[in-house]
């Protein structure tokens, strides 16, 4: 299949069909040689993203949803251009308002780093340098890209701190990280990350790390933040909870393939591929008795280097048997099931609609 | 931090009054165990022509009969008020601090350490600051450009640096560079630093750069390994998401988790070289504290030996106190509240 007619299957949400979306990603393959073979941790994944919208990428750990980020962001490294570590193969697209960031020269990506796009990390205690102060970091972070002094980095650093609801900013601004809670640190990262007013977001699982109590006030505040700033956010989680109180639309990822991709609401209440049907029967929920086990994915997830041919999730799927061997030879592709809604699964349409709401629905 | 200060230098001093009960054990009863008598060791001032009643004498006059820990008393009262030894020939006054008196040169040993000392220091230092830079960049350019012509050469050159004795590299580089090419100072030229300091470097090249050869290797392999580490760590990755030059990457983000443990090891290095770089002295012929204790070993001078331990003792629990007070200037996390 050509390039240019996976750009053409890139779901479009109704009424923005002419406009250009800010991210795009086609076609994207991150694969890395190892002794052992090729682990393909992204294979063929394509999906769209437009200005002040926020995506959320659900799937598995090794489901290829980091990798992913870490392409847009350009953080991989190339094979031979460094050798600290091993080198990743990337192809496909990825655009950013037109621009493909990976025909550019990785000196261009590096100025978009932290100015144009962002990102925050799972956890804040390791992603934090522990030797400098947080306000060090901070500031760094908006001179590299604004050529401002100290003084005025200061200002909108303490500015940022308060901004992201860290109390009594002037003085928090020369504490250390370890001298943050896990939360502070997060509101801490996220300052970090907006401090140089980026369009796009890419929060990595950033509650994960963090207490209940707080990962509700930081996903409040990673909302409040992208309307302020009209940033567009990726929001990489396994959590499908926290993707349902911000995302606009969700990736399912599985084995470094988009298994279905579609509006949050089409997600959670109309699932069309099997593996998303898993992942909202794992959990776990208060209106449920407790005697009503979940609905785990049996199995394991696939080797990355071995990955099974045709549906690389068949070998769990209870319903692969019902395509006639289609899903052990015939990899699929994305396929509308609705306006804005598409699954890459064999399973007919009227057969799908049948299990979802006589088998699925009704235990969820 | 004054308090912490105050108590680690209260310390150390319990620890040096340890350090001298035992090596003033070492030196004084283990001859005596060994066979010794009290009069052997009067024997070594009085010298071989005098008779066992002259000797029993002296050995009687320097103390030498009392028990062990008067000894003791009496030495440690030397070190603050001075002491007077009668070894025949006239009584002998040792002014404070009195770490003991040379058999052999028949003179305190404290005066000689300090005439001493400067070499040691002058050697140190410069071959210290030259591994330190040497090691650490090689060890840093090596971990970028790992499994390269570059790293493995760099990490060759290391293990035959670790490997080979400075006796060896350093008569091989005095027999060229020296006597051959004749571009360094002959073995044996020190010029103090207060005279000429371009001749002092001069003079001190040589042994500079065949001790730093050595602990520069060590200091590679360290750094290559801490920074292989530090460029792993997570906070590497998001100083790369800011958008910062790769460079400032590595020299600000990257080097510094990566120097902790090289600061440990410069500290005691140096701490233990300053007591007396004894086979690098030895080797290029400089009279400092290696060399004289060499002397005093190779003589038997057991007050000799005596006062280069406690000095070096002395040096290694110092350098000890300076590396944890660095600890927490490049390390926040260890910094005392």
């Amino acid at each position: 299949m050509t390039t240019s007619a996976l750009r053409d299957l890139v779901i479009r949400h109704p009424g923005q069909a002419a406009q250009e979306p800010f991210l795009e990603v086609v076609d994207l393959s991150v694969h890395f040689p190892t002794d052992d073979g090729l682990v393909k941790s992204v294979d063929g994944l394509s999906f769209a993203l437009d200005r002040g919208r926020t995506l959320g990428i659900v799937g598995e750990s090794g489901s290829g949803k980091s990798v992913t980020s870490l392409a847009i962001m350009g953080l991989h490294t190339r094979p031979a251009s460094e050798q600290t570590r091993p080198g990743a193969q990337l192809s496909g697209e990825i655009y950013l308002e037109g621009e493909d960031l990976l025909a550019k020269s990785p000196e261009y990506v590096r100025s978009l780093r932290g100015k144009r796009m962002a990102m925050i990390f799972q956890d804040p205690l390791s992603a934090m340098n522990p030797y400098y102060t947080v306000g060090h970091q901070i500031i760094e972070a908006y001179r590299i890209h604004n050529p401002v002094n100290k003084k005025v980095a200061r200002k909108h650093a303490i500015d940022l701190l308060g901004r992201v609801g860290i109390p009594e900013p002037s003085q928090r601004i020369d504490a250390y990280p370890h001298q943050f809670s896990g939360g502070m640190r997060q509101r801490a990262m996220i300052a970090m990350a907006l401090s140089c007013d980026p369009d796009l977001l890419i929060a990595d699982e950033p509650t994960t790390a963090l207490d209940v109590t707080v990962q509700a006030q930081i996903l409040d505040l990673i909302r409040d933040l992208q309307s302020e700033f009209n940033s567009s956010v990726i929001l990489i989680t396994h959590d499908l909870g926290v993707v349902a109180e911000l995302a606009d639309d969700v990736l399912v990822m599985y084995a470094g393939r988009a298994m279905e991709y579609g509006s949050a609401d089409q997600l959670f209440n109309r699932p069309a591929h099997p593996y998303t049907w898993g992942l909202l029967g794992s959990m776990p929920r208060f209106d449920r008795k407790k005697s009503e086990r979940l609905l785990a994915i049996k199995g394991t997830p696939p080797s990355l280097i071995n990955v099974p041919p045709g549906c690389p999730f068949h070998p769990r799927c209870s319903y692969a048997a019902r395509n006639n061997g289609r899903s052990e030879e015939v990899r699929p592709e994305l396929a509308p099931v609705e306006p804005g809604h598409t699954v890459a699964c064999h399973l007919i349409q009227i057969e799908r609609e049948q299990i979802w709401e006589h088998e699925i629905a009704p235990k969820l | 931090m004054f308090a912490y200060i105050v108590r680690r230098l209260l310390w150390s001093v319990v620890l040096l009054s340890v350090l001298s009960v035992v090596v003033f054990s070492i030196f004084y009863l283990i001859p005596l165990v060994g066979g010794a008598t009290p009069e052997t060791l009067a024997g070594r001032y009085v010298g071989r022509a005098a008779t066992p009643e002259t000797v029993h004498l002296t050995a009687e006059r320097l103390g030498l009969l009392d028990p062990v820990p008067v000894q003791y008393w009496h030495w440690l009262k030397g070190v603050f008020v001075g002491a007077e030894y009668d070894y025949g020939s006239g009584v002998e006054h040792c002014p404070a601090p009195c770490l003991g008196y040379s058999f052999i040169t028949k003179q305190p040993v404290w005066p000689e350490l300090l005439d001493r000392a400067p070499v040691t220091i002058s050697l140190v230092v410069g071959a210290s600051l030259i591994w330190l830079i040497a090691g650490v960049s090689v060890g840093v350019i090596s971990a970028l450009r790992r499994g390269t012509v570059f790293d493995r050469g760099a990490m060759g050159v290391a293990l035959a640096g670790v490997s080979l004795p400075i006796f060896f590299t350093g008569l091989i580089a005095l027999a060229f560079f020296s006597y051959r090419l004749r571009i360094t100072a002959p073995g044996g030229t020190f010029v103090p630093f207060s005279e000429s300091p371009g001749r002092w470097a001069y003079s001190l090249l040589l042994p500079w750069i065949t001790l730093a050869f050595l602990f520069a290797a060590q200091y590679a392999r360290l750094t290559r390994a801490g920074m292989l580490e530090t460029m792993t760590e997570d906070y590497i990755r998001t100083a790369r998401a800011k958008g910062l030059p790769e460079r400032t990457v590595i020299l600000r983000h990257g080097l510094r988790g990566a120097l902790t443990p090289v600061l440990t090891i410069f500290g005691l290095d140096v701490g233990l070289l300053l007591g007396g770089a004894v086979i690098t002295e030895k080797t290029f012929s400089l009279n400092g504290l290696g060399k004289y204790a060499y002397d005093g070993i190779v003589s038997n001078d057991l007050p000799k030996i005596l006062g280069v331990t406690l000095v070096a003792g002395f040096f290694v629990i110092i350098a000890n106190l300076v590396v944890d007070l660095l600890y927490g200037v490049i390390d926040p996390r260890v910094r005392l509240e």
